[in-house]
């Protein structure tokens, strides 16, 4: 009852609003004109049916534009129900027989227009709030000024602050596309729209330029401010997604950072680490999909300590077997370890299989949210978030904790620790290990957003290294500022350079940085650098 | 030190050895594949002749990056690079050569620009057509980029792991470059289907001969050039740059001019290798950047034995030869075995092949003869 | 100082300070040293001789001050290798000479001329008389070591090798960080000797912890502290005074 009152209130209205545009008309001429094929008249008839007031208005616009509403031999209008069954639009009773022959209405995308627009003046005044909103921006999309008598009351009643908003949105369109509108509702309008900012109000603003002076001045002012905060959010979008790639590089690159800094050698298979880790989380989902399928979420925290053990070891592995034997020697290092990333590569390819498997994404790590206009994605907020945190933790246990103590202390001066009766081998192996297992720890994220396949860690190798090379050894401040700097960098080039030449961009900037500052952003100075 | 004739200083045992293995190769491996009947025993067949091209032309990229890592310590990893702009330089003369023959037909711009719409041909096409301007831009290319990067490297005196790091970016940089289209060097396929060099089809018999007997020449070249600039006391400070850098500062060297002529000469060389190795295989692609393959180098030479020129030479024939018969019978196992490859030689033969032998001779000759002057003259060669 | 007496050195600081991430490793450091001098430099560790030296072979940048070679030449402009050209021999507190070569060769490429990359490859870096070399050699009684590696010689050997090549350079200036550091008596006198012959020609620093050595060259001493000059004298003068004492000995 309540909706009927609405719709015969918004009618009142509408005439008293409007009493130039023509008067209501009763259903019947409406379905005639519908029935009649012709799309002229037939999109006549739906204005004609929404302004009249009909209780089954909406019920016969909704079956027009789903295709279901239908002329029988006796140019009756059907609608056919759910499950098959045909009603009298007219009337809404259901037919006992299905009828012979029903022809299909046909709509263009004409009708298409002036149907949403009646289903959006309909159902502005739905006790569904997320219906009425729906329709709101219906109606803000079509502009339809048919709809304008309905929108007026709608706002009127709304309660809800931003569907309230929304409407005025909705209406502010429709006048300022209105030839019959002033000058005055139009400069009204273009407030409003300027205030909403986005690419549709700036299509509409910038379609604005072309009337009145006073009001193509007021557009064209409006325009320049929308595309002002445009730009400002493609560059927060952009800042954001430069975090987001930014807190991947510094996952990857925190462990290398740990093992130059402490050993002085560049671990050519650390990307081989991060490879490591991603596997182990596939093989553990692997066997919670055949074993518990409802823990599925529980994958990822299960996969990071696991993932952290399992590269922890294996690192902890090429220091005792391999790189103690090289000390002293960081460019033979560096090719000894190349092979050993040879050589896990090809195990994992032999064991795995060279494609790429599939590590799948728990709930909390889909979908995403709008904020203030950024679309934030939840996997990628995860990221940053667990990066950031993993960063923190480091920081905690090189500072608080006696195994943080001596890593610092080898990390400035090897000779001095060592003589202090720090056991330099065990803390290398320590070292190694710590960075192998955050490695390992990265590959559970970027199995979240890359391909998981035995080349995973080459892919981001070189990237590690650069940013290493531009943070400086010895503080991992430098490598939190190099990540995100390189991170948001990277995705700033994109848009004017291209991924790709961005990219080149980047490293040669890089090989010129390093001759400025050979050491990095944050190196340590004066005579202790060159013990 | 008793002044001698230049080709005797040049040459010691090893090198004679070389040059003589060198100039066999150059005869008996024409004769054998243009005179011997195909059923004899001794018959190299022409796709042998290519192959054993090819690994001479790496031996020449392992002969110029023993040049800077094992006279100068400077690791790069980045050799691949000056290979891949030398073999591009010679790839573009190879194009231009095809001329109205290509599958389009036009006739001057080669088939990928045709593919891609292009209306003329790009700046720096212009010239290759010519094969003395393609042979200098052969050295130009490659030596101009060694220049221009070692000038700011070295003067910044950026060493060790750090300039290791630095050459991967710039291979790494260069093979993201060469992959994108818009580069006008055939982006991801390169370029291929050649057909003339100098006149003579390429996939004919005698040119492929003709192109081995090149590609010795020029490595044999190689050699006395490299083998002259390390007897020579540039040399000697190359080494003592290696040893104690700023020991070497300290006595008035400019360090940075004497790593920035090794490391120019030593690109051109690989430049030279990277033009004698594409007409031999056929096609030259942005993979030629790729930073594996200039770490891969540099296993040959510490596989050789660096610091002796001819090691790095003989390691890159062993580890390819190695390459395509373990690719061909085992290929999962390739990757194992270049990984151990790796490990082992750094472990256990940092000297390489050619610097053990060389140790364990020492050792006889002292045991045999107690005489100790000789012992320091045979450790210092 | 008067520019008169300015020209009259052959190394000349003035007010050079420097700081490494806020440790201030030389502070308003001053020092005039004459031609044909041997100067001692002594101070306990930390007090900035090696700094100094860094600085006057241009390995190191003042903050701020003077250093003037000769008189007139700018030192804080110039880099290591221009420097070590104008005639200043550097020797470091480890033993740092050119293992893979042998003896004489170290000897050759330290000796005077032209240095350039051309001349090594195709000059007259390649046609260095013998002579030349057996002379400085015999200098460092090293002459019998002629064609041993570097690397075999044994510490003091190598300490005398670094010396000769200084020799070899025939700098204006010579500066020596603790020569005699890791040698036996017998070896130490030896070079003090040695040492005192080389001042008969040239100017020379020698940065010392040994007292006993400082007393046996016999000259002027400075010692610094904190990075600045604590007291300058003979080794008796600064043997009494009292804030050499205190620094030395603590409170």
């Amino acid at each position: 009852m309540p909706r009927l009152l609405c719709v015969i209130l918004a009618l009142v209205c509408a005439l008293l609003a409007a009493p130039a545009r023509s008067a209501p008309a009763d259903a019947g001429e409406a379905l005639a004109l519908i029935a009649s094929g012709r799309f002229p008249d037939i999109e006549k008839g739906v204005d004609l049916l929404a302004r009249s007031g009909n209780t089954h208005a909406q019920a016969i616009i909704e079956a027009l534009r789903d295709g279901r509403l239908a002329v029988a031999a006796d140019r009756r209008v059907l609608i056919q129900q759910d499950g098959g069954r045909w009603s009298d639009a007219a009337t809404g009773d259901a037919l006992a027989e299905a009828p012979a022959a029903p022809k299909t209405v046909r709509i263009n995308n004409r009708i298409r227009r002036a149907v949403e627009a009646a289903v959006g003046a309909l159902t502005l005044m739905a006790p569904d709030a997320e219906a009425r909103r729906q329709a709101a921006e219906a109606v803000f999309r079509s502009r339809d000024a048919a709809a304008l008598s309905a929108l007026d009351e709608a706002i009127a009643r709304e309660e809800v602050p931003y569907i309230k908003r929304l409407m005025g949105e909705a209406r502010a369109a429709i006048l300022l596309g209105d030839a019959g509108a002033s000058d005055l509702q139009k400069l009204e309008a273009i407030d409003i729209l300027a205030a909403r900012a986005d690419q549709d109000a700036l299509a509409l603003l910038r379609a604005a330029t072309q009337g009145s002076p006073v009001v193509s001045a007021a557009a064209e002012a409006a325009v320049a401010s929308v595309e002002q905060r445009l730009a400002l959010l493609s560059m927060l979008q952009n800042v954001w997604y430069g975090l987001s790639l930014g807190s991947v590089l510094l996952l990857a690159a925190i462990g290398l950072a740990i093992t130059f800094g402490v050993m002085g050698i560049i671990n050519m298979a650390h990307g081989e680490m991060v490879m490591i880790g991603a596997y182990t989380t596939f093989v553990i989902q692997e066997f919670v999909r055949s074993h518990a399928p409802g823990l599925f979420d529980w994958t990822l925290p299960v996969a990071i300590p696991m993932a952290f053990l399992v590269a922890a070891l294996v690192g902890a592995a090429i220091e005792r077997g391999i790189i103690r034997h090289l000390y002293g020697r960081p460019l033979e290092t560096l090719l000894a370890t190349w092979g050993v990333s040879l050589i896990l590569q090809q195990a994992v390819r032999s064991i795995f299989g060279p494609t790429n498997r599939e590590v799948g994404a728990p709930s909390y790590m889909a979908g995403s949210f709008d904020l203030g206009g950024l679309a934030i994605t939840y996997g990628r907020l995860w990221i940053v978030l667990f990066s950031l945190a993993v960063f923190a933790a480091l920081m905690v246990a090189l500072k608080a904790t006696s195994f943080g103590l001596r890593i610092r202390a080898v990390t400035q001066n090897r000779r001095m620790a060592a003589s202090m009766g720090i056991r330099t081998p065990w803390v290398d192996t320590m070292a190694f290990a710590l960075g192998s297992g955050i490695a390992g720890m990265a590959g559970v994220a970027l199995s979240q957003i890359d391909n998981v396949s035995p080349n995973l860690g080459q892919s981001y190798i070189v990237d590690s290294f650069m940013v290493v090379v531009f943070g400086g050894v010895g503080n991992l401040w430098g490598t939190l500022v190099s990540a995100l700097t390189l991170g948001i960098a990277n995705k700033f080039l994109e848009p004017f350079a291209g991924a790709v030449l961005g990219k080149i961009l980047l490293l040669v900037f890089l090989i010129l940085f390093i001759q400025k500052r050979p050491r990095g952003l944050f190196a340590l100075k004066g005579r202790a650098v060159e013990a | 030190m008793t002044r001698r004739p230049l080709i005797l200083a040049l040459l010691d045992g090893k090198g004679a050895v070389f040059l003589g293995v060198l100039a066999s190769l150059a005869v008996l491996v024409p004769v054998s594949n243009l005179l011997l009947p195909e059923a004899s025993p001794l018959h190299v067949p022409t796709y042998a002749v290519s192959l054993l091209g090819k690994y001479l032309s790496y031996a020449l990229l392992a002969l110029a990056l023993d040049l800077v890592w094992g006279y100068c310590g400077i690791l790069s990893l980045g050799h691949g690079a000056f290979f891949a702009l030398g073999g591009y330089a010679m790839g573009m003369y190879l194009m231009r050569q095809i001329g109205p023959r290509g599958v389009y037909g036009h006739p001057v711009l080669p088939d990928f620009m045709v593919f891609l719409n292009w209306q003329e041909l790009p700046w720096y096409w212009h010239g290759f057509d010519m094969f003395p301007f393609a042979a200098l831009m052969v050295l130009a290319v490659p030596g101009l980029l060694a220049f221009v990067f070692g000038w700011f490297a070295f003067r910044s005196r950026v060493t060790g792991v750090y300039l290791s790091i630095i050459t991967q970016a710039m291979t790494f940089a260069l093979m993201l470059a060469f992959f994108r289209n818009d580069m006008g060097l055939g982006g991801n396929n390169g370029l291929t289907d050649f057909k003339d060099i100098l006149g003579f089809p390429v996939q004919a018999q005698a040119t492929r001969v003709a192109l081995f007997v090149a590609t010795v020449t020029a490595l044999a070249l190689g050699y006395l050039v490299a083998r002259y600039m390390v007897t020579s006391t540039y040399g000697k400070v190359l080494v003592a740059i290696r040893d104690a850098e700023s020991r070497a500062r300290f006595l008035g060297y400019r360090v940075e001019h004497y790593k920035l002529v090794a490391f120019t000469v030593s690109a051109m060389m690989a430049g030279v290798a990277g033009a004698l190795y594409v007409p031999q295989v056929g096609i030259i692609n942005p993979s030629e950047f790729s930073p594996a393959n200039s770490i891969e180098a540099v296993v040959w030479v510490a596989v050789g034995g660096r610091g002796t020129l001819v090691g790095a030479a003989l390691g890159a024939v062993v580890v390819n030869t190695a390459k395509s018969w373990l690719t061909g019978a085992l290929p999962e196992l390739w990757l194992f075995a270049l990984g151990a490859l790796f490990i082992i030689v750094t472990l256990y033969l940092p000297k390489g092949i050619v610097g053990t032998l060389a140790e364990w001779r020492d050792k006889r000759r002292a045991t045999v003869s107690a005489k100790p002057a000789e012992v320091a003259a045979g450790a210092a060669e | 100082m008067t520019n008169a007496a300015l020209t009259n050195t052959v190394l000349y600081l003035d007010g050079v300070s420097v700081t490494f991430d806020g440790f201030r490793a030389l502070n308003k450091l001053s020092l005039a040293i004459a031609p044909g001098e041997m100067r001692a430099i002594i101070g306990p560790n930390g007090a900035g001789k090696t700094t100094m030296m860094d600085i006057i072979t241009g390995k190191t940048r003042p903050d701020e001050g003077e250093v003037f070679f000769g008189g007139m030449i700018d030192l804080t402009m110039l880099d290591e290798a221009e420097i070590a050209t104008l005639g200043i021999g550097r020797k470091f507190q480890k033993p740092t000479v050119f293992e893979s070569h042998t003896v004489a060769d170290n000897i050759r490429l330290a000796l005077a001329g032209e240095r350039s990359p051309f001349s090594a490859l195709f000059g007259a870096r390649n046609r260095i008389p013998e002579e030349r070399i057996d002379a400085v050699l015999s200098t460092v009684r090293l002459t019998e070591h002629r064609e041993r590696l570097a690397a075999d010689l044994s510490h003091g050997q190598k300490q005398w090798l670094e010396i000769g090549m200084l020799l070899a350079q025939d700098p204006k200036l010579l500066l020596v960080d603790e020569p005699v550091a890791g040698m036996t008596d017998a070896e130490t006198a030896e070079t003090a000797h040695l040492l005192k012959a080389i001042a008969r020609e040239h100017s020379v620093i020698v940065v010392e912890h040994d007292m006993a050595f400082v007393r046996e060259l016999g000259c002027k001493v400075t010692v610094l502290h904190e990075g600045s000059v604590l007291a300058e004298g003979s080794i008796d003068a600064v043997s009494a005074n009292e804030r050499v004492i205190e620094v030395y000995l603590g409170r």
